[in-house]
């Protein structure tokens, strides 16, 4: 068994030592294999990033109360009364200022984005004071928050990235009404970074919204209080309410984006994945032909077509982790991090968010390459151990 | 024709390696189509729109309706010929995954403003007559295997009728086809007055305008005459050429879809370079019987027109054969209807990769047959592989 490694490990280290001379096939096996993997990450890090951006504010233990057929806040209305009747209901948190319930409005403006000028959907959304208390991760990292009552807004970081005009200390106008950017806010990243905030008591009137909001936020005791919560509003006969938990809500949303993006990575990657094995394939038989005399004395040596199989297996996969670490860190530098917005079509407006190159995503980039160098070096090393000693030594 | 023989010959003699170079290039041009596809699809219907056609929406965004009286403002305007309204009614048919645009308009009006959607003049005249008549495009009636005479139920969580039911029944009319291989037919329409008389809020108002114009070259500046006419109004509008309006909706998608396809176009050149590389390869090994054929009195013309009858064969056969494959795929429709409503690759596409598998047969080709070449006879003769 010993000698069977040790026959293994000299054949693979001259494999090595001698693919310097084979440069160019090597080359372009390895540049087709990295090719895959910057592909797969690069495709999938947008779906993480937009993944992430929707799910991460989703707490467990905030419920979203709407009207029953909404599909989202966009579509829901509710009227005073039954933000009353749902600020009351059991399971809700509280603290010294009252129930932490926020009913809140959602509306979309226009506004440039920075990067082409073109207009984009732009959520303003119309908070009660208990807002913060009830997300408790949005934090005002420049500035203020707005005085209730008057025509201040707070600007998400994402926001102020992504449209132009949204910057500290300026106004902006949107029909009638002048609104001052008084502060900045950050909520680790989620969704509500893209969104403007407003008092919803100023935004109602400006919108000709009467005294109807479109949702109510609610912080829970715990997160097993969301059933009690749910039960408690659903029957109650004088409200037509859809109790969703905030998680859920933001995850649904997140779904027909992340799963088209998904399925166009893996699609595209899966085609660049067999062209990349057919030139590891190519290199492979190329290797094995050029060494064709050598193998065979090996073999007239007494080396055995078990470590001439596993040597050839071995100097693909070599050439495939190479490829698929250059791939990798390629990826990881060309798209971690990268910030932009695109719309989220269930509520019609953008989402701001950052690509994200995970470690599973790098890990699961390196099983394909891993995959590619074994199914590219497994044909040829049969070939290789199956070649006739004798007629291939006498062969030029 | 004695020489296509030698041609053959040579691709024959590594069989496994030619039919491996042929697959990966016809891997990298079926990718090429479907980069294609997308980025057409991802343009949102830019090169569909009709350069004498204006939209009119709400200032602030388009979820703000305006009233649908605008209408006789607008067409008091010298210059304007017609004006459709459309509302977006979000009407979800069994399931939100299900996604098609369903829209309310005045039948007449609509089908004079958009005549890529051609409907038979039989159903026509019966949509005129069903008052809660509906048509739809092909793709979307063959998604769902409807066909005239179908009830089709929608839900709207937007529009709620009297009474709070928020459930609509259509009679499905008519089907209309597009006129033009990239007409989006996934839309439903239905009839204004049915909608308007059903709804319990917001009587009265639509979500858009499409306006004609009867001088293209006056777009922009009967744009900016419409807003004026609506300045300082409740209602503001932005009024802008259809085809900024869809660029700026495809916009709205960012710069996912430049990066998609940016990663595609660098998909399919690594593919190419990676081939290409195979192709010169096979050739500059066999340096040694150029330098025969040469001895033998071959002229350098022939040698060069043999070397790159062998590539640009290879070539053609994997490009061809790549762009066959992705016609035929997205002959087959749209993989995903509710956000690409259409999947196509565009005619002058096909000819720009048509040109990139002759280009990439010379690019291969010509480096080593001109090595080849200006190699002396008796130093290829020495050339050891």
């Amino acid at each position: 068994m010993l000698n069977w490694f040790i026959q293994v490990f000299a054949i693979t280290a001259a494999n090595l030592r001698t693919l310097p001379q084979r440069r160019g096939a090597a080359v372009a096996a390895a540049v087709g294999i990295a090719g895959v993997v910057t592909v797969l990450v690069g495709v999938l890090s947008i779906a993480e990033g937009f993944k992430r951006a929707m799910t991460v504010s989703g707490a467990q233990d905030v419920a979203l109360v709407l009207r029953s057929g909404s599909d989202s806040e966009m579509t829901s209305g509710l009227t005073r009364d039954d933000t009353r009747t749902i600020a009351d209901a059991p399971g809700l948190a509280r603290n010294a200022e009252g129930p932490l319930a926020s009913p809140e409005l959602f509306v979309i403006i226009n506004l440039p984005k920075r990067s082409t000028g073109t207009d984009a959907n732009i959520p303003l959304r119309g908070v009660s004071p208990a807002a913060y208390a009830v997300r408790g991760n949005v934090k005002i990292v420049e500035g203020r928050t707005f005085t209730a009552g008057r025509n201040e807004v707070v600007v998400g970081a994402g926001a102020a990235r992504q449209f132009a005009g949204l910057d500290l200390g300026k106004t902006f106008r949107v029909g009638q009404n002048e609104w001052a950017i008084v502060g900045i806010f950050t909520a680790d990243g989620g969704v509500a970074e893209s969104e403007i905030w407003a008092d919803a008591a100023v935004l109602q009137p400006a919108y000709h919204r009467g005294d109807t909001y479109q949702a109510v936020y609610a912080k829970l005791n715990t997160p097993d209080a969301f059933r009690q919560f749910s039960d408690g509003l659903t029957s109650n006969p004088r409200l037509s309410t859809k109790v969703i938990r905030q998680a859920d809500y933001y995850a649904e949303q997140s779904t027909s984006v992340t799963s088209f993006i998904k399925g166009l990575g893996v699609v595209i990657a899966g085609l660049m994945a067999l062209g990349a094995l057919f030139g590891a394939l190519n290199t492979m038989y190329s290797s094995v032909s050029a060494r064709t005399r050598e193998i065979a004395t090996l073999r007239a040596l007494g080396f055995g077509s078990g470590p001439v199989v596993v040597s050839v297996l071995l100097e693909s996969l070599v050439l495939a982790l190479v490829g698929g670490a250059i791939g990798a860190v390629l990826a990881y530098v060309a798209f971690d991090g990268f910030t932009t917005s695109t719309i989220n079509w269930q509520t019609f407006s953008q989402v701001a968010f950052a690509f994200r190159v995970s470690p599973q995503l790098l890990i699961r980039a390196i099983v394909w390459a891993a995959f590619i160098g074994i199914f590219g070096g497994l044909f040829p090393a049969i070939h290789a151990a199956r070649i006739p000693i004798a007629a291939a030594l006498r062969a030029t | 024709m004695k020489f296509l023989y030698l041609v053959a010959g040579n691709l024959k003699r590594k069989k496994l390696r030619t039919l491996l170079t042929l697959l990966s290039i016809a891997v990298a041009f079926f990718l090429f189509g479907l980069l294609c596809a997308l980025k057409e699809a991802l343009a949102g219907g830019v090169s569909m729109a009709g350069a004498d056609r204006l939209v009119t929406r709400h200032k602030v965004s388009i979820i703000q309706m305006i009233p649908i009286s605008y209408r006789t403002r607008i067409n008091g305007i010298p210059g304007v010929t017609a004006v459709a309204a459309q509302t977006w009614f979000g009407g979800v048919y069994q399931d939100p995954k299900n996604f098609f645009p369903s829209i309310p308009v005045e039948p007449s009006d609509f089908l004079d403003m958009f005549p890529e959607f051609v409907l038979p003049e039989a159903q026509r005249k019966a949509w005129l007559a069903t008052r809660t008549g509906a048509i739809v495009g092909r793709t979307t009636a063959d998604r769902f295997h409807w066909k005239v005479g179908d009830r089709i139920p929608l839900r709207s969580p937007i529009w709620r009728r009297d009474g709070g039911n928020d459930a609509w029944e259509f009679d499905l009319v008519g089907i209309y086809e597009g006129a033009k291989k990239g007409t989006d037919t996934s839309q439903f329409f239905f009839r204004y007055d049915y909608f308007d008389e059903g709804r319990a809020f917001g009587k009265g108002t639509i979500s858009w305008f499409t306006i004609r114009v009867k001088d293209p070259a006056e777009a922009d500046h009967l744009a900016a005459r419409v807003d004026q006419e609506f300045v300082n109004s409740a209602n503001e509008t932005k009024t802008e050429p259809e085809g900024a309006f869809a660029q700026g909706f495809a916009q709205q998608v960012g710069d996912i879809g430049t990066i998609v396809t940016g990663i595609l176009s660098a998909v399919f050149f690594t593919i190419l370079l990676v081939s290409g590389n195979t192709i010169a390869q096979s050739v500059r090994e066999r340096t040694e019987e150029l330098g025969v054929l040469k001895a033998l009195g071959f002229p350098n013309g022939l040698i060069l027109g043999l070397v790159l009858a062998e590539s640009c064969l290879i070539a053609g056969i994997g490009g061809l054969l790549g762009l066959g494959g992705a016609l035929a795929m997205t002959a087959g429709g749209s993989p995903a209807p509710s956000l690409l409503p259409t999947f196509y690759i565009p005619p002058h596409n096909i000819i720009v990769g048509v040109a990139l598998v002759v280009g990439l047969g010379l690019a291969t080709g010509v480096i080593p047959a001109v090595q080849a070449m200006r190699l002396g006879v008796a130093e290829a003769l020495r050339r050891q592989g």
